[in-house]
């Protein structure tokens, strides 16, 4: 039972970032019709934004230390943040701490004009293209934001931790008598996920900004035709989808160390997913997300892998060509989306 | 001549010429010039560019002609390599054996994916290769290398240890991939002045089954068959409202780059006995999407230029380093020296890759058709007017 239950919960986090993904992917795909191969670079810079911002909060110039000496006898020379000198120590070392979090903050105007500056730069010109122009040109985009990133970060993983009060473990069962401690962080993730995912819906389905949208993914030319600029409102989706997937990645660097391919191998990942929640169903993108996730958790226990060895490397890839099969579609895909 | 029209007949005697003399070709400067760094013109890499112009070329096959676009191809080229490692294994050094079993294995993988992906079109076919290919990459990485059953050697890659039965191999018989007991990498050195031109036998070997892979995609290119594929590009639904099934025929195109793919996964083993599933991961198979198209998908040439393109820039360009940067801009007053090595920096060296990324996106926006568009443009440049009208009186538009 205890096991049982941790491996749900191992499930539920990996599935947030799958689902947090698929969730903006389908965003692009069902208000553009576009398949973006860029956004697994979206989630990377993200998780880039956190870093930076982190580093920002480092920035520091040296002091003397007369407390201290160093093994020569003079006084230490530190290395002291400037936040520490404005706020003090206390507020300072605080918001270095807690970079990660406030990343987030710092993240969604950034992914915003990314995802903006995309749309209206590139992406914007391929919408009367093949589908396959659309694949190739993101994916080749994908790959210059990637290796901006190199440029700039190196190649290395960059450690980003979580705040000391994040950190630790907690005992999740201690209510029901059981024994399932779980990292705290991951906790939060999930929640954070859940979070997004409920705004995204409830933005869609509860205001009239959302309802226009909606009502242009439905169809697009018969909203154009009422006289809304509906291009303009898919361009600010887009943005949106590039948050989720930035904050996404902001959120996951203490989880995963980011590194400039992180994006990739959470990419193609992320396009099973939608492909299996369906094309264009944002539910079927959640959903699928956890699904798949939780699937994956499951089959990585010690009994699944002695049982099929490597099946926890597989068990995806494998769910997403049944359900090819059996249900064309997807879990929930609509009838005409993508069938031309 | 060999069944081609008189247009494919000069483009094929040209490919065979530059096959033939590409030692000369690509080694332009003296060995111990300042510009010896871009001669292409040595085995390994020279090997690599047909070796890549093969998969390039039956990926063109598929793409070029039929539009789908399968972004798992290098799981072919992966089965093939560990297909031919086993030969050498089991078996002998001997290259043939080694190949054909490789091309089998290939095939059949091909069949057992084309079917099931090709049940479906579009977006959906490609993530379904890509799915494809990364379970092949996961189960050669670690599935099929438990101790039990040892069938790909993991992380290390499949390779051949003394310990193999190699049942026909014999005293006398070189210790390495030979064909009939001359080795594959036995390269003939010639001096010339300045210059020194290899000749190996690997890269022959490869060269030529190139030329063949070249020839037969220039066949099926003109054939009935490849007419048929086009037209499934061009509407796939009108195929099916005149009751033509199109699934034989894409699945046959699946299969025959497939069979390519495996080829080239067959010479690379041949030219180096070691196999590994990095060769399966989906960069890879994005490698080859990246060929095709920067050279010209649909077109013939294309695929060989893109390959060549990109396995020199991957070889040559990410040589450069600042000092050779330095060295370039030494005429320059020493302040904009330093600014002209500042901008390059990013591009070259360990960045080629964002070169790569650059070049290809500007080629999917400005130049859908690739080097061989470009060409053709710039061609029609310098033709002048008369002859474009005169094209474009002969031009005929297809029915939408």
């Amino acid at each position: 039972m205890d096991s049982f239950i941790l491996q749900i919960l191992n499930g539920l986090d990996k599935g947030s970032a799958y689902a947090l993904i698929a969730l903006g992917l389908t965003l692009i795909f069902g208000t553009l019709g576009v398949v973006n191969f860029a956004h697994g670079a979206l989630f990377m810079i993200g998780a880039f934004c956190a870093v930076t911002l982190q580093r920002l909060l480092s920035i520091s110039h040296t002091v003397i230390d007369e407390t201290q000496k160093d093994f020569l006898g003079n006084p230490l020379k530190v290395e002291q943040p400037y936040v520490i000198d404005w706020f003090g120590p206390e507020i300072g070392n605080g918001l270095i701490e807690w970079s990660v979090p406030l990343a987030v903050i710092f993240a969604i105007p950034v992914m915003v004009g990314v995802g903006y500056a995309m749309e209206r730069g590139l992406i914007k010109h391929f919408y009367n293209r093949p589908h396959a122009d659309q694949i190739l040109v993101t994916f080749g985009l994908a790959i210059v934001l990637q290796e901006i990133i190199k440029y700039f970060f190196g190649a290395n993983p960059i450690p980003t931790p979580a705040p000391d009060a994040l950190n630790g473990v907690v005992n999740f069962g201690a209510a029901l008598g059981l024994e399932v401690t779980y990292p705290l962080w991951r906790i939060v993730y999930f929640c954070f996920a859940a979070v997004i995912i409920g705004a995204i819906f409830a933005f869609l389905q509860f205001t009239t900004f959302g309802m226009v949208v909606r009502a242009g993914m439905a169809d697009r030319e018969t909203v154009g035709l009422l006289g809304i600029n509906i291009d303009r409102r898919f361009t600010i989706m887009f943005g949106i989808a590039a948050a989720v997937a930035g904050l996404a990645g902001v959120m996951y660097t203490p989880i995963n160390s980011p590194n400039y391919h992180m994006g990739m191998d959470f990419l193609v990942l992320s396009f099973v997913v939608v492909v299996v929640g369906g094309m264009g169903s944002l539910p079927g993108a959640v959903l699928a997300g956890f699904m798949l996730g939780i699937l994956e958790s499951f089959a990585s226990t010690t009994w699944a892998t002695t049982t099929i060895p490597g099946i926890n490397q597989v068990i995806i890839y494998l769910v997403a060509i049944i359900v090819l099969l059996t249900r064309p579609r997807g879990l929930m895909g609509r009838k005409g989306v993508m069938e031309d | 001549m060999f069944g081609l029209n008189k247009k494919d007949g000069t483009l094929f005697l040209i490919v065979i010429a530059m096959t033939l003399l590409a030692p000369f070709i690509f080694n332009p400067f003296p060995t111990d010039s300042a510009m010896a760094q871009f001669n292409a013109g040595y085995p390994d890499l020279l090997q690599r560019f047909v070796i890549f112009g093969i998969f390039a070329i039956g990926f063109n096959i598929l793409f070029g002609l039929t539009g789908y676009l399968s972004f798992g191809h290098a799981a072919f080229l992966g089965v093939g390599s560990y297909a031919a490692v086993w030969i050498f294994k089991l078996f002998t050094y001997n290259v043939v054996p080694a190949i054909i079993f490789a091309v089998i294995v290939a095939a059949i993988f091909s069949v057992l994916i084309g079917f099931i992906s090709l049940r479906r079109s579009g977006i959906y076919f490609s993530i379904l290769t890509l799915a494809f290919a990364q379970m092949s990459f996961a189960l050669a990485y670690s599935v099929l290398s438990n101790p039990r059953f040892n069938l790909t050697n993991g992380e290390t890659g499949l390779q051949v240890y003394d310990a193999d039965p190699q049942m026909f191999h014999h005293e006398g018989l070189p210790g390495m991939p030979h064909l009939f007991g001359l080795p594959m990498r036995a390269t003939h050195e010639m001096t010339l002045g300045g210059w020194a031109f290899n000749f190996n036998v690997g890269y022959y070997f490869s060269g030529l089954f190139m030329l063949l892979a070249f020839y037969l995609a220039i066949r099926i290119f003109r054939s009935p068959f490849g007419m048929m594929l086009r037209a499934i590009k061009s509407n796939n639904t009108r195929m099916t409202y005149t009751g033509l099934n199109a699934k034989p025929y894409t699945l046959a195109a699946f299969v025959v780059s497939g069979m390519y793919a495996g080829l080239a996964g067959g010479l690379l083993a041949a030219m180096d006995p070691l196999a590994g599933a990095e060769r399966m991961f989906w960069t890879a198979s994005g490698e080859v999407v990246l060929m095709t198209i920067l050279g010209g998908a649909g077109t013939l040439i294309g695929p060989v230029l893109g390959a060549g393109l990109i396995k020199y820039m991957e070889n040559i360009v990410s040589k450069i380093n600042d000092n050779v940067l330095h060295q370039w801009f030494s005429f320059m007053p020493d302040g904009l020296e330093d600014v002209m090595v500042t901008l390059i920096h990013p591009f070259v060296g360990k960045g080629w890759n964002l070169t790569l990324g650059m070049i290809f996106v500007l080629v999917v926006i400005f130049l859908p058709g690739g080097l061989v568009e470009g060409g053709q443009r710039i061609a029609r440049l310098f033709r002048g007017k008369k002859a474009r009208e005169a094209e474009k009186s002969t031009q005929s538009n297809p029915a939408e």
